[in-house]
């Protein structure tokens, strides 16, 4: 073993070390300064040209050229495509009976309801899948599965098992948003960086402390996009059943009104409803999960302006 | 036998530990391709209290290996490793949460190891101070710089109140400037607090900057090749003189070493 002992001469230590102190400080908080990155929210008016003109611009050029279908005679079948105002004046109609907001509450209240028991299953089932390794190997395959069938195909066995009640729709709502769900969260977990585990295991984060301190946060980014997943299966498997077990005790969803449009050969009821099931999913995805997944990025320095 | 234990000597306050840590003839092998392959061999390391040794070596020598080993996040294959109550580890990456604000990662830190709700938040800003960045308390990860990440990383270990303060390369994917001052941090704070430091590297002058000791580790597999005292007296500069001819000098034994492995 060398051992070297030299002394600096120049200076004496104590010296440097106060004068050190003070410029160490400033040094510090000048490198702090230049280094931050200073991020200022994007004035609207940007944000209305950027985010909401061009979706804009799509819609109006789809409603023209749909007016011009009709008023150039290209269809002149009113059976087949009625006009825009057409659909309108149904639209109004139903709103002016109020009976339009019923159609929407039916048809939401079910859709949310089950998509929250399909939250409750969805998420201990994916972390159990997630974590528990025999369980991965005998179900993990099958959930992945499940979210390649359509869930229409769920609807005949829940009539038969179930009958023609809410309780069917709400068993084939759960067939299909479920796997969603917990698959966003297995794959949410599965992404966890393994330097997280390890910094939270030197912290003493271990067992369940590690799961609920460390792996769900580190997971939220995957499973805030298996929800937004999990919605749309919700929303398209309730629409699915609703079209095909129509029954009046039930009540008059969405899916009922577009069915019910189809027995009586009205094409602007069709077309209402098609439009109204189009417009409340993206409404629910664009006031609830959108929001939801954009905080979850954002405050993580994950959503990439531009 | 291959064993890890803490002591728990110094938490009666009867009787202070004489070690932070204590490595005895630790071997560590891995399954690879050609069968087991030896990456730590027989060493034998201890660090005294509120010392600062620096683990220098080149790529392979199982560095990183035994800074997990004496963190407890493996065990060695032979041998024994017991420290002073649990070591808190700092990463090459700083490691922060980011869904965390820079306080709530030492909140964090401070609630894993029981501290009341009330006082969190105190002691979060005086260790805030200590890395002296007051102000950054809500502030998110991605809107600190990477000196400060590492400063508030720094932080979060020290909330942990360990004696032995493990840190993995943690400067070295910052730029000269901002490296340098955290070279100066670290020795203040190391120095305030009496900490024990076991400090790995491959980047020499750092090492001599920083230590009181320097031990070179040989390449696959890992052993103790020399050990240096450093007898230049703290605050130093990785420009001093005195810093710079004992790095050639470990500079030479470590080329050596690493020349040793294209001989066959």
């Amino acid at each position: 073993m060398a051992s070297t002992d030299t002394t600096d001469t120049t200076r004496p230590a104590g010296d440097r070390a106060a004068k050190d102190g003070g410029d160490l400080a400033g040094l510090e908080a000048g490198l702090d300064a230049l280094e931050s990155v200073q991020q200022g929210r994007t004035p609207l008016r940007q944000t209305l040209v950027e985010k909401v003109l061009p979706p804009t611009v799509a819609v109006l050029l789809v409603l023209a050229v749909w007016q011009a279908l009709v008023s150039f005679e290209i269809v002149d079948d009113p059976s087949k495509l009625p006009a825009p105002s057409d659909v309108w004046d149904v639209l109004q109609q139903s709103w002016l009976q109020g009976e339009l907001l019923g159609y929407i509450w039916t048809s939401v209240s079910r859709g949310l309801l089950g998509f929250c028991f399909a939250l409750l299953i969805g998420t201990p089932l994916g972390l159990l899948v997630a974590r528990v390794k025999f369980v991965r190997a005998a179900i993990g395959p099958i959930l992945s599965g499940l979210q390649s069938l359509p869930s229409v195909a769920w609807v005949p066995p829940a009539v038969i098992w179930l009958g023609l009640n809410n309780s069917m729709m709400y068993a084939v709502i759960l067939l299909g948003a479920v796997p969603s769900i917990a698959n966003g969260l297995v794959s949410g977990v599965d992404q966890v960086p393994p330097l997280f585990l390890r910094a939270g295991r030197t912290l003493g984060a271990t067992g369940l402390k590690g799961t609920w301190h460390i792996v769900l946060p580190a997971a939220l980014p995957g499973y805030v996009a298996g929800l937004k997943q999990g919605w749309a299966f919700s929303w398209r498997s309730l629409m699915a059943a609703e079209i095909i077990a129509s029954f009046p005790d039930l009540g008059v969803g969405l899916g009922q009104l577009l069915e019910n449009g189809r027995n009586a050969s009205d094409m602007a009821m069709v077309f209402e409803a098609i439009l109204l099931i189009l417009v409340v999913g993206i409404a629910i995805d664009l006031l609830i999960f959108s929001p939801l997944e954009r905080w979850v990025l954002r405050s993580r320095g994950l959503l990439v302006k531009g | 036998m291959a064993t890890t234990t803490t002591l728990a000597k110094a938490a009666d306050g009867t009787e202070p530990a004489a070690y932070a840590a204590r490595i005895e003839h630790v071997s560590k092998s891995f399954a690879g391709p050609a069968g087991q392959q030896l990456v730590l061999d027989d060493i034998t390391l201890d660090v005294a209290p509120g010392e600062f040794v620096t683990l220098l070596g080149a790529s392979g020598c199982g560095k990183s290996t035994l800074l997990n080993l004496v963190a407890g996040l493996d065990r060695p294959s032979a041998g024994g490793i017991s420290t002073d109550g649990r070591p808190a580890l700092m990463f090459q990456e700083h490691a922060l949460f980011p869904w965390l604000t820079a306080g709530k990662n030492i909140e964090l830190a401070l609630r894993l190891r029981g501290v009341p709700k009330a006082e969190r938040r105190d002691k979060a800003e005086e260790l805030l101070g200590l890395v002296r960045l007051k102000g950054a308390y809500g502030k998110r990860v991605h809107e600190l710089s990477g000196g400060m990440r590492q400063r508030v990383a720094l932080a979060r270990a020290l909330a942990q109140e360990s004696k032995l303060l493990l840190m993995d390369e943690p400067f070295a994917a910052l730029d000269a400037i901002t490296r340098d001052v955290l070279h100066d941090e670290l020795t203040r704070i190391w120095r305030e607090t009496k900490l024990s430091v076991l400090f790995v590297t491959h980047n020499v002058r750092e090492a001599v900057r920083l230590a009181e000791r320097v031990v070179l580790l040989s390449s696959r597999p890992g052993r103790v090749a020399r050990e240096w005292t450093v007898g230049i007296p703290q605050p130093r500069r990785i420009e001093d003189t005195a810093v710079a001819e004992l790095s050639v000098e470990i500079t030479e034994e470590l080329r050596g070493e690493i020349r040793r492995h294209g001989q066959h």
